[in-house]
């Protein structure tokens, strides 16, 4: 079967690709568009490490295919920086030594950039159950909850 | 909430104002945050082709025949390999880090050959021009078993008449020689004093069965390798590896290459924790890319990461330990029982070494079977064998505690190993910090919170060795006086940024001008692999001797310009400076300084440290533990959590506690709900995230981290390895809190929800 031509949008910019039926959004990232920035960790949607946005929705890339984001907006770990400054949760994260391998962190902190647009001011409670779907197992998450809260708190200030 | 406790290295690096000790951020870390860091699966090659593998469906099964034609026949295949593509290898073995390795074995688990031993064992593999060619090509390759049957459990495959996975393996460690083979590989015991004569002064004994569940070390990054081979050999890799030097020692064995000719690329690691220090895919990638003269990428999906790689020992341990009425240890024996996997080499030598490390006891006698089943090779995970064994040890420890009437804490003081004691498995401690992680526990606000119904309070100490080994790094002054690290050991958590303060404090230039890398197989002299809690210990001493080159050589530059003598001059805070008399004539030369100027005084200036680092500090840690068990529902909440561990000095504090807190929660996972769930039929039922049960960030609590500072008087900046230990006191310590909320003593793990409620049940508690 023929493949099918996509268009949408990914960080900003126009893109279109070729992609057949089965693969994965995930796939298209990676090796067609070259982002490799969303991370395969399971495949199955349980780990989170391929976690992107989808017309501002969180969504893990592995299980959406490649020829539903037509005509929509993709955000990846790539977009999340703005010029030359880092999002104000990457620069926590560094501070906060709150990532360890690095596996996980594209992943994470798409979600959390997610939570703190919906919710600027998460309890500790909150940040944990909504990062429930990130698998990260070096950290323990003690650092990652820390600093996506002092992330929140350092925008909240602006 | 993090607070320094216990004592300061007693030893300075000689530079107070340093970035040791500091939380400097990560060299590597924009690169992380931003999606830039290239692991395993990120690297391409033009022209590269996709490589799959076909796996056995049987946990035991005589390979009869393998047609590959059809599948060779398929448009778009390049090359299939399969047992015919590897030599075999002699049965000899080769010290690989923490555990042994025999070649026979290990060319037969990367691929099949007279018998598929697990459900996942590497049966064949395609490379083709595209994941859906190889995908259909797989299934076109005609593979005829003999299914035999099989056996699981490391109990029933000690039995004489279990089904037999090598007719040639016959038990070692015993006398005499057994006339028939067995799935026993091995005995192995380590023996003090007279347990009998010292179970007979014991007022209290205790003695118990335990079980373990196998658990995955569970990185979220799958293996994944790329190889190219050229028409001449040469051969290229890039793999995610704890050691790119050990990997090109096995392909090179097992392909038989030239180690010259292979060229082996760390690439960033997405967690390993002893699972990644072993060849899976690599051997596979560069055989089919020397068939197919293309570049080959392979990467396994989860399901192969949990049936084909490496989890640690399932284990049947047994403990007996004798005390005074007043607590002395008097008497302790143990029989470990660890499942190897379909190949010997269980962690069970260090299990049964670590057993009673932290305590100082007369008469210690210990056992330990190494013993394979129809189950994959198990792998290294974080201080391997000594969580399974120690587990044991922590939870007959509490009971005795309770038993005599004694805090579990003071009972451990008591009997506490320390400077001067000799260990059961043999060496003398030097100053070691057990008894400060306690007196640090004992005076949390933790230890000392009330508790309510159901909740439980459990505390449990762990010992691992650590190790030093080859190591060789390095450093490079640039014509900027900016200087390059070149480390050989993949950083596998923040290693960059705690040997990135280290040069930057023996040089004395800002952190900022000194940039890490990670050297390849061809840049550096050979390195053994991150693990044993070796990199940061082994790399930072070879840091200081190159840096001590680099201070001569400068030395001596400035005496050739200044017409000085040594004694005139020293090197101090970044520059040469002149002494006395001299110091009115010149001024003090910086690192830059002499770089500018190289090309006319000296040429490049550069040092190399190549050791053998010895040395080691053993890493004690105590944990402790709150939880709340629902009755209804047999779910456990862990509730807090506090972990005090000598770190011998944190050339890095905040990368030490993230070791203790990810250490802590691996733990609980172990404790609380991770297995490899088998049907009858031998086959994995649980091979992804879904059903193997990781702990998520809603899991668990914050994790409290202690750092204990003992100095090792071996290191020059005092450090021990801090990566493994922390694995090692969390089943103790949450079995001893599921005692104290449930008044249960749970022998068998993991303490999962269906176990506590039948055990709930079985007492008719299983009400609020």
């Amino acid at each position: 079967m023929a493949k099918h031509h996509i268009e949408a949008t990914v960080n900003g910019d126009a893109v279109e690709f070729l992609c057949e039926t089965e693969e994965t959004l995930l796939d298209v990232l990676r090796d067609t568009l070259n982002l490799t920035g969303s991370k395969e960790g399971c495949a199955s949607g349980d780990c989170g490490a391929c976690s992107v946005m989808l017309d501002g929705r969180l969504v893990c890339s592995c299980l959406v295919l490649g020829c539903e984001v037509s005509g929509r907006k993709v955000e990846t770990i790539e977009g999340m920086a703005k010029g030359e400054s880092l999002h104000p949760l990457q620069q926590q994260f560094l501070k906060s030594a709150a990532l360890q391998c690095g596996i996980c962190t594209p992943g994470v902190l798409v979600a959390s950039k997610a939570l703190l647009e919906r919710s600027p001011n998460p309890t500790e409670t909150e940040v944990r159950y909504w990062l429930a779907g990130n698998l990260c197992r070096c950290t323990g998450y003690d650092k990652i909850v820390s600093a996506v809260m002092d992330a929140a708190a350092t925008m909240r200030k602006g | 909430m993090t607070e320094t406790n216990g004592h300061a290295n007693g030893q300075s690096n000689g530079h107070p104002q340093g970035f040791v000790g500091t939380r400097q951020i990560r060299p590597d870390g924009v690169d992380k945050v931003t999606g830039r860091a290239r692991f395993g699966a990120d690297f391409n090659l033009p022209g590269q082709l996709i490589g799959r593998v076909l796996r056995s469906p049987h946990a035991h099964a005589r390979i009869v025949s393998i047609d590959t034609s059809k599948a060779e026949a398929l448009p778009g295949v390049k090359a299939v390999i399969t047992r015919e593509d590897f030599a075999d290898q002699p049965s000899e073995f080769i010290p690989a880090g923490e555990m042994m390795m025999n070649y026979k074995d290990v060319v037969r688990n990367v691929m099949a050959r007279e018998k598929a031993l697990y459900e996942g064992h590497a049966v064949a593999a395609v490379a083709a021009t595209s994941t859906a060619i190889a995908r259909r090509a797989l299934k076109l390759i005609d593979v005829k078993y003999e299914v035999l049957p099989h056996v699981i459990d490391v109990v029933e495959a000690m039995r004489p008449d279990a089904p037999l996975l090598h007719d040639d393996l016959f038990t070692v460690g015993v006398e005499p020689k057994p006339e028939k083979p067995s799935n026993i590989a091995k005995r192995v015991e380590i023996k003090v004093g007279d347990v009998e004569a010292g179970f007979k002064k014991a007022d209290l004994i205790v003695e118990r069965e335990f079980k373990t569940a196998p658990v995955h070390q569970g990185y979220i990054e799958p293996h994944a390798a790329l190889a190219t081979v050229s028409e001449d050999g040469s051969t290229e890799l890039w793999t995610t590896t704890q050691g790119h030097f050990i990997v090109r020692a096995h392909c090179a064995r097992l392909l038989g290459l030239d180690m010259g000719k292979v060229r082996v690329t760390a690439t960033e690691i997405g967690g390993g924790f002893g699972g990644k220090t072993v060849v899976y895919l690599e051997p596979l990638a560069i055989a089919l890319s020397r068939k197919a003269k293309r570049p080959v990428k392979m990467v396994m999906s989860r399901e192969e990461v949990f049936k084909a790689s490496g989890p640690t020992s399932g284990a049947t341990v047994r403990v007996k330990l004798g005390a005074t009425r007043d607590g002395k240890f008097v008497a302790a024996f143990a029989e470990l029982k660890y499942q190897a996997g379909a190949f010997q080499g269980s962690p069970v030598q260090p299990g049964t070494m670590c057993a009673y490390a932290p305590y100082d006891i007369e008469h210690v006698h210990v056992i330990g079977y190494d013993v394979v089943s129809n189950r994959p090779k198990v792998a290294a995970y974080r201080a391997p064998g000594a969580p399974i064994s120690e587990y044991a040890v922590e939870s007959v420890v509490d009971e005795i505690a309770k038993k005599l009437g004694l805090d579990p804490i003071e009972l451990r003081m008591m009997n506490a190993a320390h400077e001067g004691t000799k260990a059961a498995y043999g060496p003398k401690f030097g100053p070691i910090g057990l008894e400060e992680t306690l007196n640090s526990i004992k005076k949390t606000e933790h230890w000392n919170t009330p508790l309510r119904k159901w909740q439980g309070r459990g505390v449990a100490s762990g010992f691992w060795f650590n190790i030093g080994g080859e190591t060789s790094v390095s450093l490079t002054v640039n014509e900027d006086g900016t200087i390059s690290l070149m480390a050989g050991t993949p950083d596998i958590g923040g290693l960059r940024a705690a040997l990135t303060s280290v040069v930057a404090d023996e040089l004395g230039v800002p952190y900022e001008k000194v940039r890490p890398i990670i050297g390849d197989t061809g840049s550096l002299g050979f390195n053994f692999l991150t693990g044993g809690s070796r990199s940061a210990f082994s790399g930072s001493m070879a840091i200081v001797e190159a840096a001590k080159q680099i201070k001569n050589e400068l030395i001596a530059r400035a005496c050739k310009l200044w017409e000085a003598k040594p004694d005139q001059v020293e090197f101090k805070d970044g520059a040469v400076r002149p002494l006395g008399a001299l110091a009115e004539k010149v001024k003090p030369m910086t690192i830059a300084e002499f770089a500018k100027i190289s090309g006319k005084l000296g040429g490049p200036i550069g040092g190399v440290g190549r050791i053998n680092a010895q040395g080691a500090g053993p890493s004690f840690g105590t944990h402790l533990v709150d939880l709340e068990v629902d009755p209804e529902t047999g779910r456990t909440t862990i509730l807090r959590y506090t972990v005090a561990q000598d770190a011998g000095r944190a050339l890095h504090p905040a990368y030490v506690e993230g070791q203790f807190q990810g250490g802590a929660v691996q733990g609980i996972g172990w404790a609380l709900n991770e297995e490899y769930i088998y049907g009858e039929d031998g086959k994995l039922q649980n091979a992804g995230f879904l059903d193997y049960r990781m702990p998520v960030a809603s899991d668990v609590p914050m994790i409290d981290a202690i750092l204990v500072e003992v100095g090792n008087p071996k290191h020059p900046y005092g450090v021990r390895g801090v990566g493994e230990t922390p694995i090692v006191p969390p089943l103790g310590a949450i079995a001893n809190a599921m005692e104290s909320a449930t008044g249960i003593r749970f022998t068998e793990l993991p303490m999962s929800p269906p176990k506590v409620l039948k055990a709930l049940k079985e007492q008719g508690r299983n009400k609020a």
